[in-house]
């Protein structure tokens, strides 16, 4: 189900072109310094690529950053502080390989789980700040991205800071078995928490997000954002066109078809994320209120 | 009592006359109202859910049915819910906390319905939603999973005070077979898979997800209804009596640590 939902990612907005289209010639393309995109299939220097923020010109596909990538653009410069950057998964069944699969994507990734959570500011104002990484695992929900956003989104609440949460996932990490599921829970657990006690929380759903993820913390927003083209959903695809017998339209899962369906607050693009961000931090901004208030 | 593989348990649970809650509720309840709809959409056969009376104790029971015959399958939708279902669900916890009633979720599903109208209302934000108001719902929660419980589609109804699961039921984060697909590519390796996920009821309290494990009768429920209903019945009224002591705030904080401390992680 979910391996499907990443094969398609790639095709689902130019799908009948892309099916028809001969493998891609590598070796037209010097690598590093153009840029294909895998939806349109456009092509620029990289340069204007990185210069947009990972933004194809020709179909504005918001690609995905590295979490990394996402802090640098979202938060005030050096204000962002990492919570348990260390942390790192077990073999809760004993699946076999598991580990060794997670040591050799930290050398490739340099991150230890799929989630970087953390303080920030931006534009002055303090947050809890969590982002998923699709490099590592397709940033599926195991034990360490459970643990390390449950604490994150806790401390928040002990110290009342809003949280936002750039969510990018294949679902629920099967190699952890039924120990990953219960992190839906444990997540959703402390958004409600945080949620009891009038706190803001901001999801913004980048591509992709699906499953377990789409299906707890990152449907749980008091506001959804969602980045331009991006997948969003919560079966696979292909699931879905085996049930059914038939192909789904190209734009199905999609931030467009979330937001017409009520599951989204807005499409924002990526070059006014912060700005957008800031400005409903400000309006949220609870310690003001309060005062008034007393 | 000799050990079955996890393999050997689906097999009794895919029985065809393994029975499903509709044979139970007579015999556990003295009295079930069922109510219908999630009045935004519309009633969904998949979870059925009403009033019901525990030894003179009023509950209320929420259930993910699975049919005994086609017809029967048909309206339940082999027990897949759509979002109404999870959201009629959730309408009747809402009722249950205002009455102070305690509730019980039977699991039996394969997992949430996949499919266009699933997507288009929102089966993701649906089962999200459940997961975060059973979270803090005011009153006792005990879940019981009687077959299979999948994935997020049984998670929907399982966030609980006490989760119990019949002998040989299985609770996994998805189909062995969709696992066996997705990370060897090979469907039928179904049986593989089942054994290394460790889904059963032992494994999941060896996991600290499961607290109880309901007997059934030697060779499955479907050898004597009556014995099994009764076990669930026994122990309901036992859970439920003391969840029902316990003052509210500290119920809630001690589901919330239940599932805080769920995890395998080192720093």
């Amino acid at each position: 189900m979910l391996e499907d939902l990443f094969k398609l990612v790639k095709t689902r907005f130019n799908d009948e072109e892309a099916d028809k289209e001969e493998p891609p010639k590598k070796s037209d393309i010097p690598s590093g310094l153009m840029f294909k995109c895998p939806r349109c299939g456009g092509v620029c220097f990289e340069e204007e690529f990185e210069k947009l923020n990972k933004v194809c010109p020709s179909c504005n596909y918001h690609s995905r950053l590295t979490a990394k990538e996402r802090i640098a653009i979202t938060a005030d410069k050096e204000s962002f502080f990492e919570f348990d950057g260390g942390m790192k998964s077990k073999n809760p069944i004993d699946f076999p390989k598991y580990l060794e699969k997670q040591e050799q994507l930290r050398s490739e990734t340099n991150l230890n789980d799929a989630i970087v959570t953390g303080e920030a500011s931006i534009r002055g104002m303090k947050c809890v700040i969590a982002v998923m990484d699709s490099r590592y695992m397709m940033a599926s929900m195991g034990s360490v991205v459970g643990e390390k956003l449950s604490r994150a989104i806790e401390y928040a609440t002990e110290n009342s800071l809003p949280v936002i949460v750039f969510t990018a996932s294949g679902g629920a990490r099967m190699q952890e078995g039924t120990v990953s599921l219960m992190q839906m829970a444990k997540t959703s657990g402390a958004v409600a928490r945080h949620s009891k006690k009038g706190l803001l929380y901001i999801t913004v759903m980048t591509d992709p997000t699906t499953g377990g993820v789409t299906a707890s913390f990152a449907s749980l927003g008091d506001i959804i954002i969602a980045e331009p083209k991006v997948l969003i959903g919560f079966a696979g695809r292909r699931v879905i066109e085996g049930t059914i017998k038939q192909r789904l339209p190209d734009d199905f899962q999609s931030a467009e078809f979330m937001l017409q369906n009520g599951f989204v607050d807005m499409i924002i693009e990526r070059k006014t994320m912060r700005r957008t961000i800031a400005h409903l931090l400000k309006l949220h901004n609870q310690k003001d209120r309060r005062t008034v208030n007393e | 009592m000799n050990k079955l593989s996890a393999w050997e348990r689906m097999e009794i649970i895919r029985n065809k006359l393994r029975p499903t809650v509709r044979d139970y509720i007579p015999i556990i309840f003295e009295e079930f109202f069922e109510c219908h709809g999630d009045r935004l959409f519309g009633d969904d056969g998949a979870i059925m859910g009403g009033i019901a009376s525990l030894s003179g104790i009023p509950v209320t029971v929420i259930a993910e049915v699975k049919g005994r015959n086609i017809d029967e399958n048909k309206a339940s939708n082999f027990a897949m819910p759509h979002p109404e279902g999870y959201r009629k669900a959730l309408r009747l916890a809402k009722q249950a906390e205002k009455f102070h009633r305690p509730v019980i979720c039977f699991i039996d599903t394969p997992g949430a319905f996949c499919g266009v109208e699933a997507e288009k209302r929102g089966q993701g934000e649906a089962i999200a939603k459940n997961i975060m108001e059973f979270m803090t719902l005011e009153t006792p929660v005990i879940s019981i999973v009687l077959g299979e419980g999948g994935s997020g589609g049984a998670l929907a109804l399982g966030v609980c005070d006490e989760l119990a699961m019949l002998e040989n039921s299985l609770y996994s984060v998805i189909s062995p077979r969709g696992f066996a697909s997705i990370l060897w590519k090979d469907a039928s390796r179904e049986k593989e898979a089942c054994e290394i996920m460790k889904i059963t009821a032992e494994d999941l309290v060896r996991l600290g997800i499961a607290e109880k494990i309901i007997d059934e009768p030697p060779g499955g429920s479907h050898n004597d209804v009556h014995q099994t209903a009764e076990n669930i019945a026994e122990y309901l009224y036992k859970v439920i009596t003391q969840k029902s002591q316990i003052d509210i705030d500290v119920l809630l904080n001690e589901r919330y640590t239940k599932y805080r401390k769920i995890g395998d992680f080192e720093e």
